[in-house]
């Protein structure tokens, strides 16, 4: 079983020259072995160098980055010492990369098949006048349609999904032994990513290519990779097959952060790992994840811990990998009804939206002329919604489903087209902001998706909470102060954070300033957008319970919008699902989450990745670009797997009803809609 | 349970004045730019404390001759002592530009922060308009003035004040284009805060900095302005003592009194020099991105 | 494609529409006209009405705007009130010459801007970087009629090797500018080349950085190869419009180098048109300048167009 050895890192430290000449380390004695045909995924945050790793084992630093220290020895030569010739020679050849955001790692003035050919030209033996059909045969064997058209396109011409083919397709042109893969489904919608990573894995069992899958996302990692490595603060803490590291971790980290992510068959808050991982180069004097370890004792806080390897396979980095017996409940479980603690008892609608429609069309100059809205197909159509007391709202959906824009209107920042908005009663103008008054922006707050740019990054805390509580707040400078303090504190940060800039905080810092801010003018509906999407995974479970102790004291209601639908169903009583901008399904979470499905929410919940190595998942709709929505019909007509006929195409399908509030809009009966399951039974009870 | 601090104590005055100067001048062309403005800002002030001689003063002995020990560079083709003249050289230049360039950036800069804001079609048809005026030759805006007006202070400070604000409303547009789309500003909106308050809470203060190098950079391009209106001319009038008009003067003398058309050059192109290297370090101490200036007027 | 082509021609049309109107609307405010300029000291009473009567000048604004807008079309930009020939006549001349200079100064200044800024940018921080960026920022900020008088100083009067000042009158045939064309063909290269060297520089640099040069290298294409396939052809794009700016300039703005030189080109004729108060004349070559800046943007805009395979299939993919 054992496999010839391809790469062997030794030893590899990497880093740079800081002030003062220190040096500061990104990767701190790396040991890594890759054997032929072997699929490795190497899972971290931000700051555990997991990236860097992938691109120091094909000898490549960023301007300032150097080795400090160690081996690369790929099939005998170590890379580090070789010339450039030779490693070039190498690289795009033997060994490939797949980067993260191929949109922007494609040459913008190069076709893509010129790209492609040029992998041909420098590493394979086929002669120019084969390039143009290998080049077309390998664009259909990465499954992306009319290859013999796509060739001669540009990269800005074809969608995200189809730019990470080309990727893939450019990596296999040069044959290699080995690929590394650096978070290539981040940014990609859920339904494409997992077009994606099936590709990737018949891929992998078809050539018997050494596959290192560099990823944040253990779901994603699961389906492909049979070994696991867990990276840290630069070092590799856990070294393992997949199995065993996804089921029984034998280090608190990787424990700490499985119990963190959200599940969708769990529609619970997970629990959060509190701290965050250290800043790159601090060289702690224990062990790197002391202070946020459950288990820690005081030897791991003053020696550092070696890699050790157990019997039961795994290798790992800490003096008592055993899982302590404290059995802390997983989460804490949320009943599907309302929460009696909850403001939420009375059921009256606090937020209604009648017939919301929205478009980004600026009106032609003969609209002006004639006085009418602008023409066109409208990008959001037809959104009713109710939102009571005390309730959170989830809004689910991919790119272009309009749930983002609709939280804007809501806010006043994008004018409706049509439609009506009734906040407790009174009609809110059609317009935005300008035409609202104070009291009703103040009871309507907004919390945006990325920390950084909702935040200014040249005033202070002090001053970004001060704005909320001076606008709508008649109060002293002393009052504005200690209601700045009382804020800090209900986030859980420390009066000393007043002073300090954006800059000097972390990303889930700053999301609690941000949510801070948005609590500071004490008000009914928070809308959410995308507010966790942005933060580490270990990060997320935190503000999420945050969002939720909140609401729990003041009463809040939340309308929270996520492309993740684990995430939407922790926090969530009623869940929407919105395609291309018209609503598709609407329930109680828990009904949403089970059949019967729209056919559309079927294919997301089956697209959802579970860390989990004995998952699948099921890919339903056909990975086609929508350019924006039909103008006739059923938004999911051109995907559907369910479609029936010319009926789909031309009139908008009918709410089926069923008796507590759930609501599906097909053509299909609730009935035939319930027996959508093929072979499998209900996966989410 | 708390967040752990993590972080070392902040400079919560971001960015102050001195902060800013120190980082500056850490650098040594930031060091050797800053003293070299403030030597000559410095001459320019007290020179006529400190000149050995009467700027106007003509002899008819004197004429062009050599440095010596009573006139250290010679004297110009009037017998009036060079060393006097350059040292007074950059006075009326300095205080023209120096009143002129904060008006054109302000001027410049509220309008290009308006447009970068409102967008639409008063952008459109203001950006039109700017085009058109760009298009013309500096020169021939200027001099259409002038000539029309008069030289003289009063008529050279609004005049480069006006033509050489109007680039600056495309520099503070599209620095403000760069910050209005970032949710920050968003979140300001739609918490129901003024426009006004917008501008001079959130915006400005990021914008300030493009703002300021521009500025740093629009003095330099206003002193070239005025030297060679100057040396065409139609800036300084004699007998002022001026760069631009020395250098005039020294033309036909080149090749007997090199001097007296070498002290002014040295004396002018150091300040720009002196200027130059301030705006670069300037830019780099704040993280002025530059790379996309176009060339002057 | 061909949609967004006219639409951008129909704009520079528009644009120079605007800019006669703002020429016209500038002369106008101004005070004093033809008649008060050719009558100078006897610009008053009855002469100056049958003077004004006879040039037109009492009819409409908006009727003389497009007399002689009209008229500026077909080619006929009137009569100077200092010479016996038409303005025609005098701004072609001027114009070629003004074409030559800038013609040579192309030749020098363009290919030694962007070999100088590949170097540059290639080479970050590298001595040979700090020694061309430093003799860069000198040129860029000592002012031409400097760099000229010293140039001439060390060319003309010490070493002889080329004439300081032009001779040549304003009508003679082109190859009669040789060799006192070559030094102030030098002066304006060198603030040519300082200013786009610096430009190209820094869109290397920002080139340099990007993803896909990071992808290239990474796919273990060969330092020349990506240099040439990868780096110049982005690289370069940015700074066609740096070009354009700088050729218009060399059309319109360089009056001191013309005067030093003694060059009779269009900026010298410019002058002398302001201050001898020849309305018409000045009007006729503002509007000539103003056409050329336009039509050289219009180009470079076009030449980016073609180039640019994102600005062209832009209207096939809306997002």
């Amino acid at each position: 079983m054992t496999q010839a050895v391809l790469l062997d890192i030794k030893n590899l430290s990497v880093g740079f020259r800081g002030g003062q000449d220190q040096f500061v380390s990104i990767l701190r004695n790396i040991n890594l072995t890759v054997h032929a045909g072997e699929t490795i995924g190497i899972v971290g945050e931000s700051g555990s160098g997991k990236s860097s790793l992938a691109f120091a084992a094909m000898a490549y630093f960023k301007s300032g980055l150097e080795a400090q220290s160690g081996q690369v020895v790929f099939n005998g030569q170590d890379l580090l010492q070789e010339n450039d010739s030779a490693v070039q020679k190498i690289r795009g050849g033997a060994i490939a990369l797949i980067p993260q955001n191929s949109g922007q790692a494609l040459t913008p003035t190069m076709r893509i098949g010129e790209q492609i050919s040029e992998v041909l030209q420098l590493h394979s033996r086929y002669r120019p006048e084969q390039f143009r059909d290998r080049t077309i045969a390998l664009l259909g064997q990465v499954r992306l349609p009319e290859p013999g058209i796509l060739i001669d396109r540009y990269p800005h011409e074809l969608s995200g999904g189809q730019q990470q083919r080309v990727a893939i397709a450019m990596a296999l042109a040069g044959e290699p032994e080995l690929m590394f893969l650096d978070e290539p489904t981040t940014g990609l919608d859920v339904t494409t990513q997992a077009h994606i990573l099936k590709l990737l894995k018949d891929i992998c069992d078809e050539r018997k290519t050494a596959m290192v899958y560099v990823s944040h996302d253990l779901g994603a990692v699961a389906q492909v990779c049979k070994r696991i490595v867990v990276m840290y603060a630069g070092q590799i803490v856990l070294d393992g097959s997949a199995r065993d590291v996804l089921q029984s971790p034998a280090h608190p980290y990787p424990r700490a952060l499985l119990k963190s992510i959200t599940r969708l068959s769990e529609a619970t808050i997970p629990q959060a790992l509190e701290g965050r991982p250290p800043m790159p180069g601090i060289v702690p004097a224990g062990c790197a994840f002391a202070d946020r370890c459950m288990a820690a004792q005081d030897r791991c806080r003053t020696e550092q811990p070696r890699l050790v390897k157990l019997a039961n396979g795994q290798t790992t980095r800490c003096f008592y990998p055993e899982e302590p017996k404290l059995n802390a409940a997983r989460g804490t479980t949320r009943p599907a009804e309302l929460d009696p603690d909850s403001f939420a008892s009375q059921s009256d609608t606090l937020l209604a939206i009648e017939n919301l429609s929205l478009t980004y069309a600026r009106p032609s100059l003969m609209d002006q002329i004639m006085g009418r809205p602008p023409q066109g197909v409208p990008t959001v159509d037809d959104i009713t919604l109710g939102l009571a007391r005390g309730e959170t709202l989830g809004l689910v959906g991919e790119s272009g489903s309009g749930k983002s824009s609709i939280l804007k209107a809501l806010a006043g920042l994008l004018p409706f087209a049509d439609g009506k908005l009734i906040f407790d009663g009174t009609s809110l103008s059609r317009r935005g902001t300008e035409d609202r008054d104070r009291a009703h922006l103040k009871m309507i707050q907004l919390v945006f998706q990325n920390p950084d740019d909702s935040l200014n990054p040249r005033q202070t805390i002090a001053q970004i909470l001060a704005q909320p509580l001076n606008l709508y707040f008649d109060l002293t400078t002393a009052q504005v102060r200690q209601r700045s303090e009382e804020l800090l504190e209900e986030v859980r940060l420390g009066p000393r954070y007043l002073e300090r800039l954006p800059s000097q905080l972390s990303g889930g810092e700053k999301q609690r300033i941000a949510i801070a801010r948005a609590f500071a003018a004490d008000p009914q509906v928070v809308l959410c957008d995308e507010v966790t999407s942005a933060l580490d995974v270990s990060v997320q479970a935190a503000v999420l319970e945050l969002l939720r102790n909140l609401q729990r004291k003041r009463g809040t209601a939340f309308v929270f919008v996520s492309h993740d639908l684990a995430v939407v169903r922790a926090l969530s009583d009623r869940v929407a699902v919105l395609y291309q901008g018209r609503l598709c399904e609407i329930g109680t979470s828990q009904a949403v989450y089970q059949a019967p499905f729209h056919p559309y929410t079927e294919a997301l919940v089956h697209s959802v990745l579970e860390p989990d190595p004995d998952f699948s998942p099921r890919v339903l709709a056909d990975d086609i670009v929508e350019l924006g929505p039909p103008a006739q019909g059923c938004a999911f007509q051109r995907r559907c797997p369910k479609h029936i006929g010319e009926i789909c195409n031309t009139t908008f399908p009918p709410w089926q009803k069923s008796r507590d509030g759930h609501s599906i809009r097909c053509h299909h009966s609730l009935a035939a809609l319930a027996d959508g399951f093929t072979d499998e039974e209900q996966p989410y009870a | 349970m708390r967040e752990g601090a993590g972080h070392s104590a902040p400079d919560s005055k971001l960015l102050g004045f001195w902060h800013v100067m120190k980082s500056m001048m850490s650098r040594p062309s930031g060091l050797i730019g800053v003293i070299l403005v403030l030597l000559h800002v410095t001459i320019a002030v007290i020179s006529p404390e400190i000149v050995p001689y009467d700027y106007k003063k003509i002899s008819n002995i004197l004429m062009l001759s050599a440095p010596d020990s009573s006139h250290w560079l010679g004297t110009d083709q009037l017998g009036r002592d060079v060393l006097t003249r350059v040292l007074m050289g950059g006075r009326q230049a300095i205080f023209v530009t120096a009143i002129a360039t904060p008006v054109a950036v302000m001027w410049g800069g509220f309008l290009g922060i308006y447009l970068g804001l409102v967008g639409g079609r008063k952008d459109d048809v203001m950006m039109r308009i700017v085009d058109a005026l760009l298009s013309l030759p500096w020169i021939l805006k200027m001099l259409l003035l002038i000539v029309t007006f008069g030289t003289g202070q009063t008529v050279l400070i609004p005049t480069l004040a006006f033509f050489y604000g109007i680039p600056v409303i495309r520099i503070a547009r599209v620095a403000t284009h760069d910050v209005v789309s970032r949710d920050f500003i968003q979140a300001a909106r739609a918490r129901g805060h003024s426009l006004i308050s917008i501008i001079f809470v959130e915006l400005l203060p990021n914008v300030r900095d493009a703002l300021l190098v521009e500025g740093a950079m629009r003095w330099s391009w206003m002193l070239l302005a005025f030297s060679s209106l100057s040396f065409l001319g139609f800036g300084a009038t004699p007998p002022n003592p001026d760069w631009g008009l020395m250098i005039a003067d020294a033309r036909g003398f080149l090749v007997v009194a090199p001097l007296a058309g070498l002290a002014p050059v040295f004396a002018l192109s150091t300040l720009i020099i002196g200027i130059n290297l301030t705006a670069d370090a300037l830019a780099k101490t704040l993280g002025v991105d530059r790379a996309r200036k176009a060339s002057p007027a | 494609m061909l949609k967004l082509l006219v639409r951008r021609i129909l704009l520079g049309f528009a644009t120079v529409a605007l800019v006669s109107v703002i020429i016209f609307a500038g002369i106008e405010i101004l005070p004093g006209d033809a008649c008060t300029a050719y009558l100078q000291r006897d610009a008053q009473g009855q002469r100056l009405e049958n003077c004004r009567q006879e040039l037109g000048l009492n009819r409409p604004v908006v009727v003389r705007y497009l007399g002689w807008a009209g008229s500026a079309i077909r080619g006929d930009l009137g009569l100077s009130a200092n010479s016996t020939k038409t303005i025609s006549e005098l701004v072609g001349d001027r114009s070629r010459n003004s074409l030559l200079l800038a013609f040579c100064t192309l030749l020098i200044g363009l290919p030694s801007a962007i070999f100088l800024g590949v170097l540059t940018g290639l080479n970050r921080d590298k001595p040979i970087d700090l020694i061309c960026s430093t003799v860069a920022i000198c040129a860029m900020t000592i002012p031409e009629f400097v760099s000229a008088t010293v140039l001439i100083l060390i060319f003309s009067v010490w070493l002889a090797w080329f004439p300081g000042i032009v001779m040549t009158s304003a009508s003679a045939p082109a190859l009669a500018f040789f060799p006192e064309i070559i030094l102030p063909s030098v002066v304006l290269a060198m603030v040519m080349t300082a200013h786009i060297s610096r430009t190209v520089r820094s869109s290397i640099i920002e080139v340099l950085e990007s993803d896909f040069v990071r992808m290239a290298i990474l796919k273990g294409v060969p330092y020349r190869l990506m240099v040439f396939r990868h780096v110049l052809p982005n690289a370069l794009l940015p700074a066609i419009n740096v070009i354009a700016l700088t050729i218009a300039w060399l059309m319109g703005g360089v009056v001191v180098v013309e005067t030093v030189f003694n060059f009779p080109g269009l900026g010298r004729l410019m002058i002398n048109a302001i201050t001898d108060r020849d309305l018409q004349l000045v009007q006729a070559i503002a509007l000539i300048v103003a056409v050329i800046y336009v039509g050289v943007n219009l180009a470079a805009d076009i030449v980016t167009l073609l180039l640019n395979p994102r600005l062209r299939t832009s209207m096939m993919r809306r997002s």
